[in-house]
């Protein structure tokens, strides 16, 4: 027979084990996820089509009015894509952030009934953005394939970058959802986060028409970064990275996702009590 | 044997918050005080920060030392509020303890509500294995148990439709069939025995039995007392947040518990000046009592030996004197009343001048477990009441509780008045002479 695992829990002490933990609950991560992904488009007549329609709306509008309109510069590339492409990793973010954001509240009831690493809820809901983000590829590939644009070498940095957009949507998240707990304030912050940084966030249009002094202050939003990055490993060469504003988003990323991680862990103790 | 469970000054504090009734606080607030302290700081700079007078911390549990050995099954016993789901939330890691440690040795698995995180728009069958999940059984583990969880929730042939469209019936079955099917070493189960209409109850009990028949360690909150007598090898009574006692002496717990928790309800009646003084019959005394006459503690055990006791003093003889006692459910329905000339024959007690001690068994395991009144009543034989029932005549108020039923099979307190334990034969192997 198989040893029994002793388990201590002491007051005023972390989890010596949490990472074991959290991959010993790898089950519960997928059933979560699978769950989360089934019930989005359970008693809906298009299912998943809605993965598809929000973000080419979005794209159709943003190229009438920031191509056609007010006529921005297009790097070189058909509009379409140029938006198609900031809007996938966007729409992922804003998505992934507010579903982490609300995840803990969502769940209370599981948090207060059943022991699990708390972690497992804002990852798990991750899950659904990106399938959904994984959908929504198609236009992007149907859009270029109708231009006749294939992407060169630079392609294979992409999932670099989605796992960037993961992880800044997941750090802020992190910390939205945490607050969340304790101060519901927060849930009224994540549809103003969307709304905003959809227009201070390069979607519309390309970063290149910031004037240069204030593109590293334009890259404090580290969705620059992400954004900038998907439309210079997809677009071909015509896309230049602004690197210091890059550089800065990158670390802006590992710093919020860093301190999300070490903030929802110091204070996942207090959930149950406090949800 | 070796430990399952050790507890060392676990305790648990919250912090009141007196000007917030609701749980979660607002960042407004938070703000709002914080520029009020400053404030009151700027303008006092010498007063001392009188944060202890918006908060106040408060003990939900206590310096709390067990020891649980392997394969023990302990009922926890208290109050609402004395602590026993705090105590059962510590254990299951959904709350972290304030002071002292806790060491548990073994696959803990907790059951604080049936039915966690059932999801109304999953079908049945997606349910059971989120729900399995959850409870923290493998996927292959829930796979293996599935048919059984069906057979036990009887919800065959719904297993493809949502459960939000499930009965409340079928619902709980379900939920609770995930939940008995969850076999870790150590369970910690709050008050979920029983759900469902009665015939899933008793499957339920039953299904409890099995797995403290399995060496499983157990921990068990209830206020059932019955159900813990039978399933629980050990009792612990929590009482606002302390361990008031913990002991393999489960009726000694119980009655512990119970007897501090009753309220105190007059179990005896003693007359104080010269009301219900005549000539024919003067009580003195009205009480329940042992074997031996000593007046007995409530609650009593319905299998208990009880005898309702009247002492008088007798005047003047009157062959027309009956003398008995009515006996009221709580809800006041008169289950009977009994005299002491009911039997009308040779074994009738006169009455003569003089004192008496009047005595009347109750039938073991007759009355349900529960509240009931007695009131002395008689008079004289179709000439007039001396004690009329309801016209304020002397009573007193027992209680039963626990010990309906030696089996297995009866468990819960039943719906009923009246729960005796009547004798059942099988005459299939006669059925020839009654032709």
């Amino acid at each position: 027979m198989q040893a029994k695992p002793t388990l201590i829990i002491e007051a005023g002490r972390t989890e010596r084990h949490y990472w074991r933990d959290l991959w010993q609950y790898r089950e519960l991560f997928y059933f979560l996820a699978w769950r989360d992904i089934l019930v989005r488009y359970k008693q809906t007549a298009i299912g998943v089509l809605w993965a598809l329609i929000r973000p080419l709306l979005t794209m159709v509008v943003f190229t009438i009015v920031f191509g056609r309109l007010a006529e921005l510069p297009s790097e070189g590339v058909p509009y379409p894509i140029l938006v198609c492409a900031a809007m996938l990793p966007w729409q992922f973010f804003a998505s992934a952030f507010a579903e982490v954001g609300n995840s803990l509240v969502g769940n209370a009831n599981l948090l207060s009934k059943t022991y699990f690493p708390r972690l497992l809820v804002p990852a798990s809901t991750m899950i659904v953005a990106f399938v959904d983000f994984l959908i929504s590829l198609v236009i992007l590939v149907a859009l270029m394939a109708w231009y006749g644009l294939f992407p060169g070498w630079r392609v294979l940095a992409f999932p670099f970058f989605v796992l960037v957009a993961a992880a800044a949507a997941l750090g802020t998240g992190l910390w939205i959802a945490a607050l969340n707990v304790k101060y519901r304030d927060f849930r009224y912050v994540i549809p103003f986060v969307v709304q905003i940084g959809l227009f201070i966030s390069p979607v519309g249009f390309s970063s290149s028409v910031v004037p240069e002094q204030w593109r590293l202050l334009y890259s404090v939003n580290p969705m620059v970064g992400v954004i900038d990055g998907f439309r210079w490993s997809l677009l071909g060469n015509g896309i230049r990275l602004y690197l210091p504003g890059f550089a800065l988003s990158m670390v802006l990323v590992v710093l919020l996702l860093m301190s999300g991680l070490a903030y929802f862990r110091r204070t996942e103790r207090t959930f149950a009590d406090v949800i | 044997m070796t430990t399952a469970i050790r507890t060392e000054g676990l305790g648990k504090s919250y912090l009141l918050r007196h000007e917030q009734p609701e749980p979660y606080a607002t960042l407004r607030d938070e703000l709002a005080n914080a520029a009020r302290g400053l404030g009151r700081r700027l303008l006092n700079p010498l007063a001392r920060l009188d944060l202890q007078s918006t908060k106040e911390v408060f003990w939900a549990l206590r310096n709390i030392n067990l020891e649980v050995k392997e394969g023990a099954r302990v009922g926890i016993i208290g109050r609402n509020g004395a602590g026993k789901s705090t105590l059962l939330k510590i254990l299951s890691r959904i709350t972290a303890p304030t002071t002292g440690r806790v060491m548990m040795t073994g696959r803990v698995g907790s059951l604080l509500e049936v039915g966690t995180g059932f999801h109304p728009e999953l079908t049945g069958k997606e349910n059971i294995f989120l729900n399995g999940a959850i409870l923290g059984m493998s996927r292959v583990e829930i796979q293996r148990k599935y048919d059984d969880i069906v057979a036990f929730a009887e919800i065959e042939n719904f297993l493809d439709t949502p459960v939000k469209r499930y009965s409340s019936g079928m619902y709980v079955r379900l939920a609770f069939a995930v939940s008995a099917h969850l076999e870790p070493d150590i369970l910690i189960v709050d008050e979920v025995l029983a759900v469902g209409d009665v015939s899933f109850q008793e499957k339920c009990l039953g299904r409890m039995t099995e797995i403290s028949n399995s060496g499983r360690t157990v921990l068990f909150v209830s206020h059932n007392m019955s159900a813990i007598r039978q399933l629980c090898t050990s009792a612990l009574h929590i009482s606002a947040g302390e361990m008031i006692s913990y002991s393999n002496d489960v009726d000694g717990v119980i009655q512990g518990y119970l007897s501090k928790n009753t309220n105190r309800v007059a179990s005896a009646w003693e007359r104080g000046g010269l009301e219900h003084a005549n000539p024919y019959f003067s009580p003195k005394r009205f009480y329940v009592a042992s074997c031996e006459g000593q007046p007995l503690e409530m609650p009593i055990r319905a299998d208990q030996e009880a005898y309702v006791t009247i002492e008088a003093q007798v005047e003047q003889y009157n062959q027309n004197l009956t003398i008995g006692y009515a006996l009221y459910t709580q809800e006041g329905a008169c289950l009977y009343w009994s005299y002491n000339t009911d039997a009308g024959d040779g074994t009738l007690v006169r009455l003569k001048p003089g004192s008496h001690v009047l005595r009347c068994r109750i039938p073991p395991r007759l009355l349900n477990e529960g509240v009931y009144q007695l009131e002395l009543i008689g008079g004289l034989h179709f000439t007039e009441w001396l004690f009329e029932p309801h016209r304020q005549v002397p009573t007193i108020t027992i209680e039963v509780q626990g010990r309906n039923s030696d089996s297995v099979y009866w468990i819960n307190k039943r719906p009923t008045l009246l729960a005796p334990v009547l004798p059942w034969t099988d005459d299939a192997g006669k059925s020839k002479s009654t032709d």
